[in-house]
């Protein structure tokens, strides 16, 4: 059982805040793992552009290092910043931490003619290759993604810790949505790729608890044959390649997340107003349905958030806030320490039901029910 | 006295100590009532005067001389008609327990002598092979107790059901959908399927029993429980009836019942469950049915179109068969049309190295329904022994190499797989069927194990009765002799039937909530399942646990 803190804010923050506000949470992690991804980026040295791209990953030696660069550079990214960790080796348990990447691209010329869903593409390929590559060296590669906006640290140690020695609470580095996991290690074994959050073309989930239905799940999405979907070094990844399936593959609205994942029973599915349409659904997806204890948050690329539970609500996950900073923490105090400044009353606590959204604009939550009708604009 | 050498022993000579079962009989506490030998199915005991010779010795008077008693005591026939099949009928019926088989453990001679009159062993019943099965040996060990809550079996929601019919992959459900083009059936149903028995093997009262109960678990318990017919139709009534759509129809290489079946379309209130195709039974490959003289009725004669008393062989192989690509063709396509596209059409094959071949081939045919795998473990109501000893393919690793290729092609949701053919033959019905699911499959068909269950079958591993082929059941389950189906009360199978899918209900909760699986059914979960033998663990890709 993990813990996991999300905050969303119009003023960009450091992630050493979301850090801080989970040591509020430290019972249910063992520093076996800190995971972090930032979007809305703003680096105190640097401005981002939109067609830049960030590579966040762990170059473990000098030599996969200069291979990484010559590579990218062969491939016509033209690095534009280089983020320096103030960095503290001694707090980190790791010997074998060359480089933390954190690198600014431009994209290569040669696509500039290219729709985003082809661009997606072509960086989801870039960062299997380079996964690849770092497999076939023996693992001196990490690379945890290599998109738009989107920043990620992966840590072995205690996340307060792993802040500690990357030096981020001196803010050179701030963003408007922070997401952040403490991991608690259960099944599997210790590895910078089994951290959450999970990552594939813009869309991270993470999550606190155990898919049980995992082995069928990843079998069959493992048999479709979709690029980026592989590695589940942790049975959570399979949530992350469900939601990416459901949203950029079957290109369905994000409330059928929760009902492919958690569909309603047939009783219920009697008397919904898409009730046929989700029986048919069901059965079609009926391998992506989800087992065991679990509240799965998520972020997509125009900075929404998105909080889900499994169907018999056996997380406790919460959601609090106020207009401008919202929180989605597993535990209360969570969100208590990521916004202390709001109306506790009006926390949200979503049943099996619900999913919860904190739209971009981050006026206002969303709740959606999976009882409520909804508009299928291409397949109903 | 006669003298040794003049006593007659033929070939088949045999005495009871030569048979598989023998009679203990206790003639101090017998009362010579008779129930025993009206009871026995095969006249294998007579009540019969002896005389029991007692020396006498008067040595005062120096005289030798006998003494003789008389009694009547039980005799055992020896001749291979009637040797004992050790259904215990006599013993049930004894008010004094003076009488009752006991298994031979001395090598059973008779064996030898079964092929009598120029005509192979034939018997109904099961591959007598006793012991655990692979099925038996494999536990279910990934449990999630302390690393997440575990569910509770008794009061959190589970759901059990499954899907039988062709599903489309998600993108083809969509565009389909949208284009408002046909989507293929699918029905929700209980994975514990109750296996084909045709109408002619089971007598009026079983069945009568058995639909009872199917509709009681799916109108009073919400457990949607189906069962299927072998071949030989099904009677008017039930076509005509709201209870056909808990009926999986079967169409067999006779095609016996076919006609009442067609003429009742246009009366239908609701459509069948779905119509099974028999290729291939486990018990007996590449046998047809076999439905003896003894047991085509008056009724069943009717039903099936045909005289009453002959012999009913169904071909082999279906006559119109010349290869798999055309069956799948013709006959999935037809009876698809034949329901109007709204009844999942699948066919039954007997487990077989080339199961892989036909699966192959209907996952690329957007008809088929699923497809159903019988292992040799799996029972039949009348074939040759040889076939059902030694002639097929355990379902375990057959079932597993089919999910597995489906799995590599990324299709394991689209064509259900049911597996059948021993599921609970000693007896752990739910744990074999579980086994199976994680295994692999979507659903399992049962047999043996609702005779047994449901209707107190006497049959066991050990060659006990099997005489359903002849119609002379001592229980009235496949008997069509009305003295002797009147002994089974369709009203009691009923509720045995409903006390065994509750049981089985209560127990996958059971083996599913330490698991940490409650929202759906735990179809290739292989990662829960352990087995204490390496050799089966490698083949089935499971955990090796000792």
């Amino acid at each position: 059982m993990c813990r996991l803190a999300l905050k969303s804010a119009d003023t960009p923050f450091s992630p050493y805040e979301v850090l801080t506000a989970m040591e509020a949470m430290q019972e249910g992690y063992d520093g076996s793992g800190l995971g972090l991804l930032l979007r809305g980026v703003e680096f105190e040295e640097f401005k981002l552009k939109p067609h830049h791209v960030v590579l966040s990953g762990i170059a473990h030696t000098e030599a996969a290092f200069h291979r990484l660069t010559d590579w990218m550079g062969g491939q016509g990214f033209q690095v534009k910043y280089a983020h320096e960790f103030d960095r503290k080796p001694g707090l980190i348990e790791a010997k074998d931490r060359f480089n933390y990447l954190v690198r600014v691209y431009r994209m290569p010329e040669a696509w500039a003619h290219l729709t985003t869903d082809e661009i997606d593409d072509r960086l989801l390929q870039a960062r299997l290759a380079i996964r690849r590559d770092g497999d076939a060296h023996g693992g001196d590669i990490t690379v945890f993604s290599l998109y738009r906006d989107a920043v990620m640290i992966k840590e072995v140690g205690w996340p307060l810790e792993v802040g500690n020695a990357l030096g981020l609470q001196d803010g050179r580095i701030k963003a408007r949505v922070v997401m952040a996991q403490g991991r608690q290690n259960t099944n599997y074994g210790i590895n910078l790729y089994a951290c959450h959050p999970f990552f594939i073309q813009g869309i991270a989930t993470m999550t606190n608890g155990e898919n049980t239905a995992f082995v069928p799940i990843k079998e069959w999405l493992l048999g479709k044959n979709i690029p980026g979907y592989l590695g589940y070094h942790s049975d959570s990844e399979t949530f992350t390649h469900i939601l990416h399936y459901i949203t950029k593959k079957l290109k369905l609205p994000l409330e059928l997340y929760k009902h492919v994942i958690t569909p309603l029973k047939t009783e219920e599915l009697d008397v919904h107003p898409n009730g046929d349409f989700l029986k048919g659904l069901r059965t079609a997806c009926r391998r992506l349905i989800i087992d065991g204890p679990n509240a799965v948050i998520a972020t997509l690329p125009d900075e929404t958030s998105m909080l889900v539970m499994d169907q018999k609500k056996m997380r406790p996950a919460t959601v609090g806030g106020r207009p401008g900073a919202w929180a989605i923490a597993s535990e209360m105090c969570g969100v208590d320490a990521l916004v202390p400044d709001r109306d506790p009353s009006l926390d949200f606590q979503p049943m099996r039901e619900h999913t919860v959204i904190i739209p971009p604009e981050r006026k206002e939550l969303i709740v959606w029910s999976q009882f409520d009708q909804f508009t299928l604009p291409q397949a109903a | 006295m006669v003298s040794v050498r003049s006593v007659y022993t033929s070939p088949s000579s045999l005495t009871y100590h030569d048979l598989p079962w023998i009679i203990h009989h206790r003639e101090d506490r017998c009362t010579l009532c008779g129930r025993c030998t009206s009871v026995c199915p095969v006249g294998a005991i007579s009540l019969a005067y002896q005389r029991q010779r007692m020396p006498k010795l008067d040595i005062l008077q120096k005289k030798r001389g006998n003494e003789y008693r008389h009694f009547t005591g039980i005799r055992q026939h020896t001749v291979v008609e009637k040797r004992c099949i050790g259904c215990g009928m006599c013993a049930a019926v004894c008010p004094n327990e003076a009488i009752g088989p006991q298994a031979n453990t001395n090598e059973n001679r008779s064996s030898f002598l079964l092929n009598q009159k120029g005509d192979s062993y034939k018997r109904g019943g099961r591959r007598n092979a006793t012991g655990k099965t692979v099925l038996d040996r494999i536990s279910f060990g990934r449990i999630s107790m302390l690393t997440d809550p575990a569910l509770d079996a008794g009061r959190h929601e589970f759901n059990t059901n499954t899907i039988l019919g062709r599903v489309l992959s998600p993108e083809e459900f969509l565009r389909r959908r949208a284009a408002g083009e046909w989507i293929p059936p699918t029905r929700e149903i209980f994975p514990f399927v109750i296996g084909s028995m045709s109408f002619g093997a089971l007598s009026p009262n079983m069945w009568l029993g058995l639909l009872q109960g199917v509709a009681y678990c799916n109108e009073v318990l919400g457990i949607p429980v189906v069962m299927a017919t072998g071949e030989g139709g099904c009677p008017p009534w039930v076509l005509k009836s709201p209870f056909l759509k808990y009926i999986i129809l079967q169409i067999a290489s006779g095609y016996f019942g076919w006609d009442e079946i067609i003429r009742a379309i246009p009366e239908m209130q609701c459509d069948p469950a779905a119509i099974e195709i028999k290729y291939g039974q486990g018990a007996k490959p590449g046998d047809g049915g076999l439905l003896m003289w003894f047991k085509v009725s008056k009724l069943i004669a009717r039903l099936r179109g045909v005289p009453e008393g002959v012999d009913l062989p169904s071909p082999p192989v279906h006559q119109t068969l010349y290869s798999i690509e055309e069956s799948v063709m013709k006959m999935i396509q037809t009876m698809s049309m034949a329901f109007g596209f709204r009844v999942p059409v699948y066919p039954k094959i007997s487990g077989s190295t080339s199961a892989k071949a036909v699966l192959n081939n209907l996952v690329r045919n957007p008809y088929a329904g699923g497809l159903l795998i019988d292992g040799i473990d799996g029972g039949t109501g009348a074939a040759y022994n040889v076939s059902m000893e030694a002639t097929g393919h355990p379902i375990a690793s057959n079932l597993r190499e089919c999910y597995l290729d489906l799995v590599r092609q990324g299709r394991e949701n689209e064509i259900p797989l049911f597996a059948a053919g021993g599921v609970g033959k000693n007896g752990n019905v739910t744990q074999n069927g579980m086994a199976l699911i994680m295994l692999g499959a979507s659903g399992v068909h049962i047999g043996k194990y609702i005779m047994q269950s449901a209707a107190g079958c006497l049959g066991n591993e050990m060659g006990r009765c099997n005489v359903c082929n002849v119609g002379i059941c001592p229980k009235g389950i496949t008997s069509q002799n009305e003295k002797l189906f009147r002994r089974l009360d369709p009203d009691d199978v009923a509720q045995r039937v409903v006390d065994t899918f509750m049981s089985i209900r209560t127990e996958m909760k059971k083996i599913m909530a330490p698991l940490g699986r409650s929202q759906s059914l735990p179809i290739g979960m292989s990662d829960a399942l352990g087995v204490d033998d390496q050799a089966i663990a490698d083949r089935l890709q499971i955990d090796y646990i000792c």
